[in-house]
């Protein structure tokens, strides 16, 4: 048994494009200290990684991964804190909290589980479902058409905009090494087939391709490259690699600054 | 005078508050022990403010209705208060505002410009007519000056001095032996109480009457970080993830944001997460009356949060209890690991206090993990309290909202698996019980300690209810745990009883439903639930009617 492993049984449906993601994983944090890393999850299919995967997990309500990542970074910088999520999870419930993450620049990296739908639930349409799509919520089709949540991250100041796809393992876990290594709020958005509800296996091996890093510091060129691809059927190119990466101070840096130079008794006596 | 109210009052932003602070200072160092009211409506120019200052030889925890002194800014603080003054009270007003034929007018405005101040400044000229008036000795009101006026000490004190001047001495307040005690509203007491005992965060989304326990920690430099997040759900959900990693974490609100938490409160019991929690109630349902106060959340708070759980509800009525529970609840929920509500309303947490301290208040010891083996996080234990250890170390911490074993993994096939772990929680909400029922001040009795008649209240309806009582045969019970409920503590104080009457700010009498799952059945109810908080003169009324 790798150290990585719980021997928990594993429930995913075979074929599922979360065994990419958790091998990818486990294959870029060989060589971290393991005992400085804490992973969070939501709850969805992606979260049960937190029952399979041997190191420290905080697996949390439903679209609340990202909060608590924030408070455990917060409590203990020193900490590398990963956030496992879901479309379901960070974009419908949660999406609040990933906007304002990405926002403050919390040194914390997001590794969303993109599979377009509520699978755990046995099928609804998400944010980022196609235009008309039928699910048992939905059996005429979806009345509404997706965002396209990287845009928003850019709009939201994400220092690191990523994508990877979990049926490029290779990609997925030099992606996740360098979003991991980024400091700063980094998000890793990897389109995970569900092969029971969902399966976009053949669409993502057909029209996905790798990009090389260039002018990553670059909002426009970043926004050119987001824009490529809508989350629609339609047979348009996805492209996987690092969008966009810049430096900026870190949210814990700037926010933890109370310094201990008065006492309550000193107070106290200031209050007389 | 042994015991004497002033109600200073104006529009928000001519500084009503600040006067009344000063007044209130200066009362105190003449020995006199203070209870401050700041009345607000839920706007930022304009309206109407006031703050009621109570001076008395004895410690107080109330208001009183009755005013022996009106200083008014504005013409509406006349017209609200003037049908509340005593026949001989005295009136001072801002003759720039305000035509009155009787009192005392100062043309506050004009001399504020004319000493080189602005018209906010009015509000010097008004406490130094007011000093001078009772007889404070001039070096008094400048060293309070020189304290409270950081900013423009110079001008206010030309001011003031011009006036004090200018304006007769009524009577003469006599000093009294008491020595001076801190102000301090019952938030800044709790948040100074959860400090001794190792507060590291506290989290928050702006909410009255809640909001100022922020301001006042960010606005010191104790070693608190203060955290301001997107909403009330990140806010606790940050505060779990904080508890996990080893750092003592407090969340304030009102029964809004309250409400946005409570799937965090389900979340802190299954995960055995310790949080503080600050309900400082305003009058609901919904937002209610955002600046005024009521009692009206505790049916809710008591059954917040999904499952089969239970946790630590405490309601202090005033800021030595604020103080003192702040600290004690914090170090209850990390002792228990869980959630715990700290349950205050509008009039403790902004009314100004006397502070004493009666019991040493520091961070108590936890029950770490030895480092030998393979670290459970739910270890199955006798007392159900599993060691704790935090992520960064040796251990592997596995924190889950999923039912789960000893080491963290869901639970989902095995029923007995399912089984033991809700019996170890069930084993410690008996532990927390225990420590309840060990605690000689889960409750706090006053009055006729022999009498039959009973009066059992809570929160902020407790400093009314036991002036009331002064004058009848009455015993009052306080309640100040409320889950686990103090039951042996309570009914041994109803051995001899003949009448129970319970007084509350709510209007389904939340208490009382509580006594009576407890066996505890209410002969009377005072209620009151109009957002203004319920006066001693009020249940003094009620009281006559039943005794």
């Amino acid at each position: 048994m790798n150290k990585l492993d719980t021997n928990y049984k594993n429930t995913w449906c075979p074929g599922c494009g979360n065994f990419g993601i958790l091998a990818a994983f486990k294959k870029a944090i060989e060589d971290e200290d393991l005992s400085k890393i804490v992973i969070t999850t939501g709850i969805g299919c992606h979260a049960k990684l937190a029952d399979y995967i041997n190191v420290n997990s905080f697996y949390s309500l439903h679209g609340r991964s990202i909060p608590a990542a924030e408070g455990i970074k917060l409590a203990n910088p020193e900490l590398k804190v990963i956030v496992f999520t879901g479309d379901g999870d960070s974009l419908d419930e949660g999406i609040s909290h990933l906007i304002h993450a990405a926002k403050r620049n919390t040194d914390i990296t997001v590794i969303l589980h993109n599979n377009r739908l509520f699978a755990l639930t046995t099928g609804q349409f998400t944010a980022v479902s196609p235009d008309s799509f039928k699910g048992k919520s939905t059996p005429m089709g979806s009345p509404e058409s997706p965002i396209n949540p990287l845009e928003l991250l850019l709009a939201s100041n994400a220092t690191f905009i990523a994508r990877s796809y979990s049926g490029n393992i290779k990609h997925l876990e030099e992606i996740i090494k360098r979003a991991i290594s980024h400091k700063g709020f980094s998000i890793v958005e990897v389109l995970d087939p569900c092969v029971s509800f969902f399966n976009t296996a053949e669409l993502y091996n057909k029209n996905t391709y790798v990009i090389s890093d260039n002018n990553l510091d670059s909002r426009e060129e970043a926004l050119k490259k987001i824009r490529e691809w809508n989350y629609e059927e339609i047979d348009q190119k996805i492209p996987l690699g690092i969008f966009y990466e810049i430096q900026k101070k870190l949210y814990f840096e700037r926010a933890l600054i109370s310094k201990k130079e008065e006492t309550v008794e000193q107070i106290l006596e200031e209050l007389i | 005078m042994k015991d004497f109210t002033i109600l200073v009052g104006g529009q928000a932003g001519q500084g009503s508050r600040k006067a009344g602070l000063v007044i209130a200072k200066i009362l105190n160092n003449l020995g006199y022990r203070i209870f401050i009211y700041d009345d607000y409506e839920s706007l930022i120019k304009g309206g109407h403010s006031f703050s009621k200052i109570r001076a008395s030889d004895k410690k107080i925890f109330t208001q009183s209705s009755e005013l022996n002194f009106i200083l008014a800014l504005d013409q509406k603080t006349l017209d609200k208060h003037l049908n509340n003054l005593k026949d001989d009270g005295i009136i001072i007003f801002n003759s720039d505002e305000i035509k009155f034929d009787k009192g005392l007018g100062i043309n506050a405005e004009t001399i504020a410009k004319e000493e080189g101040g602005s018209s906010i400044m009015a509000n010097t000229a008004i406490i130094a007519a007011f000093a001078k008036t009772i007889g404070v000795d001039f070096d008094l009101l400048k060293n309070t000056f020189q304290k409270e006026f950081k900013k423009g000490f110079d001008i206010n004190l030309k001011i003031a001095e011009r006036i004090y001047n200018e304006v007769d001495e009524k009577l003469k307040i006599e000093k009294l032996d008491n020595k001076p005690l801190s102000l301090i509203t019952g938030n800044e007491a709790l948040a100074l109480g959860a400090t001794k005992a190792g507060l590291d965060i506290y989290y928050a989304y702006p909410m009255t009457p809640a909001t100022s326990i922020l301001h006042f920690l960010a606005g010191r430099k104790l070693g608190v970080n203060t955290i301001q997040l997107e909403n009330e759900i990140s806010v606790i959900i940050a505060a779990l993830g904080s508890a996990y990693a080893g750092k003592r974490s407090m969340v304030g609100t009102s029964g809004g944001g309250f409400a946005l938490m409570t799937e965090g409160i389900s979340f802190a019991a299954i995960a055995e997460l310790p949080v503080v929690i600050v309900n400082s109630q305003r009058t609901g349902p919904a937002t209610g009356v955002p600046t005024y106060t009521g009692q009206s959340d505790l049916n809710f708070v008591l059954n917040a949060g999904h499952g089969d759980i239970v946790k630590f509800t405490i309601a202090p009525s005033n800021a030595d209890e604020c103080f003192k529970w702040g600290g004690r609840i914090l170090n209850l929920a990390w002792k228990y690991q869980t959630p715990a509500i700290l349950l205050v309303d509008k009039e403790i947490s902004e009314s100004t206090f006397n502070l004493e301290i009666d019991q040493e208040i520091k961070k108590e010891e936890i029950l770490l993990a030895d480092k030998k083996g393979q670290y459970e996080r739910y270890e199955i234990t006798d007392n159900g309290i599993s060691p704790l250890a935090f992520p960064g170390g040796d251990a592997i911490v596995k924190a889950t909202s999923y039912e789960h074993n000893e080491f963290g993994l869901t639970a989902e096939e095995s029923e007995e698996e399912i089984m033991a772990m809700q019996e170890k929680r069930l084993r410690k909400f008996e532990a927390m019980q225990e420590e309840v029922d060990l605690m000689a001040d889960a409750i706090k009795v006053y009055g006729k300690k022999d009498s039959k008649n009973v009066l059992i209240t809570w929160g902020s309806s407790v400093g009314p209810s036991i002036e009331a009582a002064e004058n009848f045969d009455l015993k009052v019970i306080q309640i100040i745990v409320l889950e686990p409920f103090p039951i042996i503590q309570v009914m041994k104080e109803l051995e001899d009883a003949s009448q129970v009457i319970c007084v509350e700010q709510n209007a389904l009498g939340q208490l009382t439903s509580l006594l009576s799952k407890n066996g505890i059945e209410a002969d009377e109810l005072i209620l009151k639930y109009s957002s203004r908080v319920i006066q001693k003169e009020e249940i003094e009324d009620l009281l006559k009617e039943i005794i």
